[in-house]
């Protein structure tokens, strides 16, 4: 069962601006995911549709299999959802946010408060409860959106840049109550424009940018692949085949006189040029290849990252 | 299913009226004082010279003209800011992401229209004792009037707020429509007064009908036969609920 399907989705702003192409994807349940991305992906207009708050162009979203267009009211109930901006009634008191939020679940208003308790408790705003929303820290007001969306049960938690603005300190403190949810069964997907931070929670992974998803595999095959280097190599003879090399796993023929191997992060390319020279293969010219994730990411950190200075 | 929509039901309102109430010297005096200067200047000091009108004192007359002004403001006044304000600062995102039909919705919102017309509607009518000896023929009447208005206003400013842009839109609207509709609605005199002409183009305005099926419910007699008067009432309120529903279901001005 998945958590998350996609299908060739497409949004279109009334603008004319194409923020997404037709993305496909799909969460399995449990999966701590991770959407990355540089600014201006369409991360949030992903999930925006997926959480009711933006009209799709065409595509179809289904959560645990209920459709968001046929079957909303189910496929609401199992989705928590916490955006990118602050959302809530500034001048609305922390703890009445999160109780009416579950309001708007249906849940009872008993049940309504005891969780409301857990969650603010958890996540160290108990002691803020009467203050006005206005009042609190952008970490605590991060914080609070988390409560909110959780205070359903949902069974997808959806968290669009969560992280930002918040320090390291509470950074690490609010992926290590992520990972809690997780292990507790909790189906997560947050976007980010950190690859560290995707790195340290995230086990599967889709990258999108300019509103198609450029990657999609799990966090392991990624960093490997990021790791590695692609050279395109140009041969004195001819081969008939790809040479079969022993440490090197990648290797693809384009041509008769043309390889593309890939080097990992571990070996150089003198253990390359010395494996094919050990089976009589000579290297006349290489270059390195272009790496469409290693620019991407580029892209995402050379932006100057505003919210960390703020 | 049920159960859970009546819960979502009862938050909304119970937020709605909360934020009335929390701020009641903003939505509750306001109109209080302002009844009270009507009463005093065109009731006691203005009205001694203007004598009867319709067999009634003046001061008489315009009560429940008065009422029914300020329930109509409030009801308005309730639904277009709160709901403007929601969307201005994207909380009404609350109500989008949860499992709540557009029904829920519109009916809690409109419920808490309802209360802060009807609390500002109960507030005048106490005040208005204070200068005026009045008597209720039938309080059904009154109060069915009171409710179907209040009602009708509320749906009216949310659609105001669902078409408005700025905060200056959330007024445009009671200022050069609700505000010459309501006192050219027969608060302050009886159309008859009018000539035929202006009676005839007096009968296109709806407020009218509300204010004298107000009046017939508190005097038991008015310009307009009661029975019009709330089939008037009743399709216009049939329209607006109808435009909500279907402004809400396509996300105008709240989604993209
Ligand atoms: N309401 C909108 N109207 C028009 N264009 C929008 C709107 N919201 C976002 N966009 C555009 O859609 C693209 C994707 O935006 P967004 O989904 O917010 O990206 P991300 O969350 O990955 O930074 C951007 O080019 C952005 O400018
Ligand atoms: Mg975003």
């Amino acid at each position: 069962m998945y958590a998350l399907e996609i299908e060739n989705l497409h949004k279109t702003y009334a603008s004319g601006l194409q923020a997404l192409k037709g993305i496909d994807l799909k969460v399995e349940t449990g999966d701590f995911f991770a959407l990355l991305g540089p600014n201006g992906a369409g991360k949030s207009t992903c999930i925006g549709i997926i959480s009711g708050l933006v009209n799709k162009t065409a595509g179809k979203v289904r959560i645990f299999g209920h459709s968001i267009d046929d079957e909303f009211l189910v496929a609401k109930s199992l989705l928590g959802s916490v955006p990118q901006e602050f959302n809530f009634n500034t001048f609305e008191p922390v703890e009445e946010i999160v109780v009416n939020q579950a309001g708007y679940y249906g849940v009872p208003a008993r049940i309504a408060r005891q969780e409301t308790e857990r969650y603010l408790k958890q996540l160290g705003l108990w002691q803020h409860r009467r203050s006005q929303a206005r009042r609190l820290s952008g970490g605590m007001k991060r914080r609070l959106m988390i409560a909110r969306a959780l205070v359903h049960k949902p069974q997808l938690l959806i968290l669009d840049e969560p992280t930002a603005g918040v320090d390291i300190e509470l950074r690490r403190a609010m992926w290590d109550f992520l990972d809690q949810i997780n292990d507790r069964g909790t189906t997560i997907i947050l976007t980010t424009h950190y690859l560290e931070e995707a790195e340290r929670m995230c086990r599967n992974v889709a990258i999108i940018d300019g509103g198609s998803i450029i990657q999609n595999s799990s966090m392991k095959s990624l960093l490997k692949q990021l790791n590695s280097e692609t050279f395109v190599l140009y041969l004195r003879e001819e081969l008939a085949q790809a040479p079969r090399l022993e440490r090197f796993d990648n290797v693809v023929q384009l041509d008769p006189q043309i390889i593309e191997v890939e080097v990992p992060e571990a070996l150089s390319i003198n253990d390359l040029v010395g494996e094919l020279e050990a089976r009589g293969i000579v290297v006349e010219r290489m270059r390195n290849k272009v790496n469409r994730l290693e620019e991407l990411f580029v892209k995402m950190t050379a932006k100057p990252d505003t919210e960390m200075l703020a | 299913m049920l159960r859970q929509f009546w819960i979502a039901y009862l938050t909304i309102t119970r937020k709605e009226i909360m934020r009335f109430t929390r701020i009641w010297i903003q939505t509750i005096i306001p109109p209080v004082v302002m009844v009270a200067l009507y009463f005093i200047i065109f009731g006691n000091l203005i009205g001694q010279r203007i004598g009867e009108m319709d067999g009634m004192s003046y001061v008489d007359f315009i009560m429940p003209g008065l009422v029914m002004m300020s329930i109509i403001t409030n009801s308005y006044a309730n639904v277009v800011s709160s709901f403007y304000g929601a969307k201005y600062s994207r909380h009404i995102e609350e109500m989008q992401v949860a499992p709540v039909p557009n029904l829920v919705i519109l009916l809690g919102f409109v419920t808490g229209g309802v209360a802060r017309g009807l609390s500002v509607g109960v507030a005048v009518t106490l005040v208005s004792l204070l200068f005026t000896e009045f008597s209720v023929h039938s309080p059904a009447i009154v109060l069915l009037v009171a409710l179907l208005t209040s009602c009708l206003f509320a749906m009216a400013g949310l659609i105001n707020a669902i078409f408005a842009n700025s905060f200056d839109d959330i007024s445009i609207v009671p200022t050069f429509v609700l505000t010459p509709l309501t006192y050219l609605g027969g608060i302050f005199y009886s159309i008859k007064l009018l000539p035929e002409f202006w009676q005839q183009v007096s009968l296109g305005n709806p407020i009218l009908y509300m204010v004298n099926s107000f009046r017939f419910g508190f005097r038991g007699a008015s310009d307009i036969d009661l029975v019009t008067a709330l089939l008037v009432i009743l399709s216009f309120i049939a329209v607006l609920f109808a435009v909500c529903l279907v402004l809400l279901e396509r996300g105008t001005g709240i989604r993209q």
